[in-house]
């Protein structure tokens, strides 16, 4: 079943997802990855907030309550008017962040996940209580996915680099599949599954 | 031959290979496209990924963000210097970053400081060979991280696996790290595989069995028996593109070998995403310079 889903995504929307589904997704995201996950648990969840950590972590409160963390990490064009353009921007393997995914949807109110790869339980145990879903991008697309992008709406922590800085994007139609749902069902749990008894019949 | 200064053209061999899929390998995923079930999550993860290469091309944006590294294989006539490729290329690739080719993919591993320009310590990774030919051949492979982080080195016999020190061993090995990876190294992908060696060089050989074209056929009967039943089997385990479960999880298989200790038996599996930039170039006496991928 396919869905065009706008943020922020109300929690009927992402209860009516299940794995296998299509979705298009609108509106404003934020490009996060090792560095960002490390930094948000780190600044912002564990400890209390700095004081000059507070206008970002109001400013991620406000962008991520009903919205979606992108596991990205783009090449972006710089033009002389100070403004950026996303040149590629597919999807980073989300495994990574497994050990902060669910702090992260629970701090923000996080409705989605995109990445790749896919995430392991408490990530899924946190798609079912929040609710939320992992939204499967496809790995390596991203010259279309920039595509996608109409505007980088501004950029934060930079100093982390351009590929691990949190980029605030508009986008249109981005194209995903939802692989883990908030009825606690996983694509690449079953996948795993089959897989390896197909590899036990080839091993004889 | 002369010296020649190359850096321009090592620029367009970079901006080749980050954003002009190889026409064997889109081939292969439109045959790939049309094995999967209409409508499943398999044949839409492959037409996203056959629109985005074309995408690529005409617009000459990279086809994945994650340019990965750089792998440079030059081959060279006697009297090249070759401390002055070396220094091209580096310029090279700064060069292609600038102009949005490339991430900057350099970071230092003490600092985690990203060098912006694609060059660091042994980064991007070159390997010279002297030749009798009068001409330089220079293949290039952009070898993404998320494959690289699912490619694995095994050590036979393995017992977990029943893999002894034969070529059954290989296979079995081999399988094992395609469901260990499943959709996580991007597939589907092209598997290089190399064994005997040190681990240092067996992970070298398998990386350059990449730069083989799909149609290549193993001299070695025995490695080409073994590549075409891996290829086979592979496709059993139903991981599909992405990992979504499907037909098609290799494009794939090519296997070298090498002399090992008596001690040692390697087995190296570079797996490497449907996108298998490799571009390759050659330099003649005059200077003519011409591409392919």
């Amino acid at each position: 079943m396919h869905h065009n889903l706008a943020v922020p995504i109300p929690d009927e929307a992402i209860r009516a997802l299940h794995v296998g589904d299509t979705v298009s997704l609108s509106g404003v995201i934020v490009t996060g990855r090792d560095a960002a996950h490390r930094f948000m648990v780190e600044h912002f969840i564990k400890n209390p907030v700095a004081p000059e950590d507070e206008a970002l972590h109001a400013e991620l409160k406000r962008l991520l309550d009903g919205g979606v963390i992108y596991h990205c990490g783009p090449v972006v064009r710089k033009h002389d008017d100070g403004s950026y353009s996303f040149v590629a921007a597919g999807p980073t393997t989300s495994i990574r962040e497994e050990v902060y995914q669910a702090d992260v949807i629970a701090h923000f109110n996080l409705k989605g996940v995109i990445g790749k790869g896919g995430m392991a339980g408490r990530t899924l145990q946190a798609c079912q209580t929040q609710p939320a879903v992992y939204l499967h991008a496809i790995g390596g697309a991203a010259s279309l996915i920039a595509q996608s992008v109409k505007e980088v709406v501004g950029v934060h922590k930079l100093e982390f680099g351009v590929p691990e800085a949190m980029w605030v994007i508009r986008v249109e139609g981005f194209p995903l599949v939802v692989t883990m749902d908030s009825h606690g069902q996983s694509t690449h749990d079953a996948v795993a599954a089959a897989s390896k008894e197909r590899l036990a019949a080839l091993l004889g | 031959m002369q010296q020649p200064d190359l850096t321009e053209s090592f620029v367009e061999l970079v901006r080749r290979a980050a954003t002009d899929l190889p026409p064997d390998m889109e081939q292969a995923l439109r045959d790939a496209k049309t094995k999967e079930e209409p409508g499943s999550a398999a044949e839409g993860a492959l037409d996203t990924i056959l629109k985005n290469v074309e995408m690529a091309r005409e617009h000459a944006t990279p086809i994945c963000q994650d340019t990965g590294t750089p792998i440079f294989e030059i081959h060279h006539p006697l009297g090249i210097s070759t401390r002055q490729l070396a220094d091209q290329i580096r310029r090279a690739v700064a060069i292609a970053t600038e102009r949005s080719y490339l991430r900057p993919n350099a970071v230092d591993s003490l600092t985690g400081k990203n060098s912006g320009d694609n060059t660091g310590e042994d980064f991007p990774t070159m390997h010279f060979y002297e030749w009798d030919e009068a001409h330089i051949h220079v293949d290039l492979l952009l070898k993404g991280g998320g494959c690289e982080n699912v490619s694995a080195q095994y050590k036979l016999p393995d017992a977990s696996l029943r893999a002894g020190r034969d070529l059954d061993g290989v296979r079995r090995v081999a399988l094992d790290a395609v469901y260990q990876a499943q959709g996580k190294g991007c597939s589907p992908g092209v598997l290089g595989i190399a064994v005997g060696g040190d681990r240092g060089s067996s992970y070298v050989k398998s990386k350059q069995q990449l730069l083989r074209p799909l149609a290549d056929h193993n001299d070695n009967p025995d490695l080409a028996a073994l590549e075409d039943q891996l290829y086979e089997e592979a496709n059993e385990l139903g991981i599909g593109p992405m990992g979504f479960g499907g037909k098609t999880t290799v494009l794939g298989v090519k296997v070298g070998a090498l002399h090992r200790l008596p001690a040692s038996y390697f087995v190296s599996i570079a797996y490497m995403c449907w996108a298998n930039r490799r571009a390759s170039m050659d330099v003649q006496p005059g200077g003519e310079v011409s591409y392919a991928s």
